[in-house]
């Protein structure tokens, strides 16, 4: 691990200048940034502890029904927040699917957003990375690509971001609270990754030093409350990153669909929200054939970047059942493996 | 430059002045203050080996820079048993053999004594699988560390109830 300066502002507006500095980071439980800083993988030049900032690890329920989340709120407290985890179930269920209890426990909701990818080139520093060193070139590809990306990759960047809570938050619109040197924005969190393009180094549209302090979710997300599922593969049971996943809600009315919403993760660079799959199942009875033909056009404009044309096929399936997981409603407790196709309370016949 | 860092380890007040903010709760516990009961297996937040429990929750100690959590509570497994009474995870470990080489286990009985105080596997033992799943096992010993979390899930239970009434 590199030397760096540390610092302990005691609050925002101090936070954010003493992040304007070159290579300066946040940080918060540093569960993501520790593990990088030990590879050598980052080498920030000074840390700012945002841990002691006030007023940051809160969830607000409003009374018009959205809700606000703290930046330092833990990802367990959000998971295991009765009213929070009710209302917004696939959002706990995606949380609970990530990572260990001891890392859930400890990360933030803000460093869950800004995690970075686990692509083992990028995590290697004897291989080329565009995102780690800009015009190095890409290891990756022609490597060991079964974990790659299959949609909104480029030439400078196949990798995929692993976050499961981010893809329920965009399945239901949530919105990043940012303070920055000059006040404080609101950007909704599908427009807040970048696709690698040319600059996969660039990730997201956070300029330098400004700092995500909350999350919210809209009081539209908590109408899917009772149709709403997260689904996700991984090569093994328990604590590890989706091969494929998808967030799946349901609004129907007299036994049609009146609205879905559908994201998938493990498939790019961010996630991957599929609204033209989405708006196909309007006005539709729940059933296999409108499921697999939204999970057709979610995944239309896929193409492997490498040994990966298996995680197309994939995702259409998990897409699939997701939508059939979401219709067949929420459980009234989350299964013993959240977010397993081996559930045993899955509500849905494997597919 | 120099950092104070007060922690209470084990009920006891330390006070600590690091040198290096680089310093991780781990290597804080095993190269200073001579607690090497917490295990350095993997160093990266992958095996669990490093469990502690930090203000009441179960955390990986490799990935926490001491110098970000002055003032915090820490039990580590040498604050765990009463003298020379065990506490109920470390006796259900030894009943159910819940164990081979023993270089994960003082973190396997962290993180059950985590999960036990946080509620939510109960004593199902899938969730119990799952709730585990933080804690890697070279040996495999995985059969007998189910079946100890889920007696001393009981026992600890049973122990709560009677102090309640």
């Amino acid at each position: 691990m590199n030397i760096f300066e540390y610092v302990r502002p005691n609050t925002a507006a101090e936070a954010v200048s003493a992040a304007a500095f070159p290579g300066a980071a946040y940080l918060a439980a540093g569960t993501n940034l520790v593990d990088l800083m030990k590879g050598g993988v980052v080498r920030p030049s000074r840390l700012v502890d945002i841990n002691q900032l006030p007023g940051l690890d809160s969830v607000a329920f409003n009374g018009d029904g959205s809700v606000r989340i703290g930046a330092l709120v833990r990802n367990a407290d959000l998971a295991h927040d009765l009213v929070f985890a009710k209302r917004f179930p696939v959002v706990a269920e995606a949380l609970l699917s990530g990572a260990s209890a001891q890392l859930r426990n400890a990360a933030t909701v803000g460093g869950n957003i800004l995690q970075r990818t686990r692509c083992a080139y990028f995590a290697d520093t004897a291989a080329a990375c565009n995102k780690r060193m800009p015009g190095a070139g890409c290891d990756a590809q022609g490597g060991d690509t079964r974990l790659h990306a299959v949609l909104g990759w480029s030439e400078s960047c196949i990798a995929t971001h692993p976050s499961d809570f981010c893809v329920a938050l965009t399945a239901m619109d949530a919105i990043v609270e940012i303070q920055g040197a000059t006040g404080i924005r609101q950007v909704p969190l599908l427009e807040f990754y970048r696709l690698p393009g040319d600059a996969p180094e660039r990730e997201n549209v956070l300029a330098p030093a400004e700092l995500i302090l909350a999350i919210h979710l809209p009081a539209e997300a908590a109408a899917f409350a009772a149709h709403a599922r997260y689904l996700k593969i991984r090569e093994r049971t328990s604590y590890a990153f989706a091969v494929v996943s998808a967030a799946a809600a349901l609004q129907l009315s007299g036994g049609r669909i009146t609205q879905a919403r559908i994201a998938l993760g493990g498939v790019a660079l961010k996630p991957w929200r599929a609204k033209e799959a989405e708006a196909s199942l309007a006005g539709a009875a729940p059933g296999a054939d409108p499921f697999g033909k939204a999970a057709t056009i979610a995944l239309a404009g896929a193409t492997p970047s490498g040994d990966n044309a298996f995680k197309i096929a994939l995702a259409k399936r998990i897409v699939a059942r997701a939508l059939a997981l979401a219709a067949a409603g929420t459980p009234a407790r989350l299964p013993a493996l959240p977010a397993s196709p081996f559930a045993v309370t899955s509500g849905a016949p494997h597919a | 430059m120099s950092f104070p860092v007060t922690l209470t380890v084990n009920g006891v007040e330390r006070r600590l002045e690091l040198d290096d903010p680089r310093v991780t709760l781990l290597d804080l516990l095993r190269e200073r203050l001579d607690l090497t009961g917490t295990k350095k297996g993997c160093d990266r937040g992958q095996c669990g080996a490093c469990t502690v429990i930090l203000d009441g929750r179960r955390i990986n100690s490799c990935l926490a820079l001491a110098v970000s959590h002055d003032g915090a509570h820490v039990l580590t497994i040498e604050g765990v048993a009463q003298g020379d009474t065990l506490h109920p995870v470390q006796a259900a470990f030894i009943a159910h053999d819940g164990f081979q080489c023993g270089f994960c286990t003082p973190g396997q009985i962290m993180s059950a004594i985590g999960l036990i105080e946080e509620g939510q596997a109960g004593d199902d033992p899938e969730r119990i699988r799952e709730g585990m799943s933080g804690n890697l096992c070279r040996c495999g010993a995985y059969a007998g560390i189910t079946d100890a979390v889920v007696e001393a899930q009981r026992t600890m239970s049973a122990t709560s109830r009677k102090q309640v009434a």
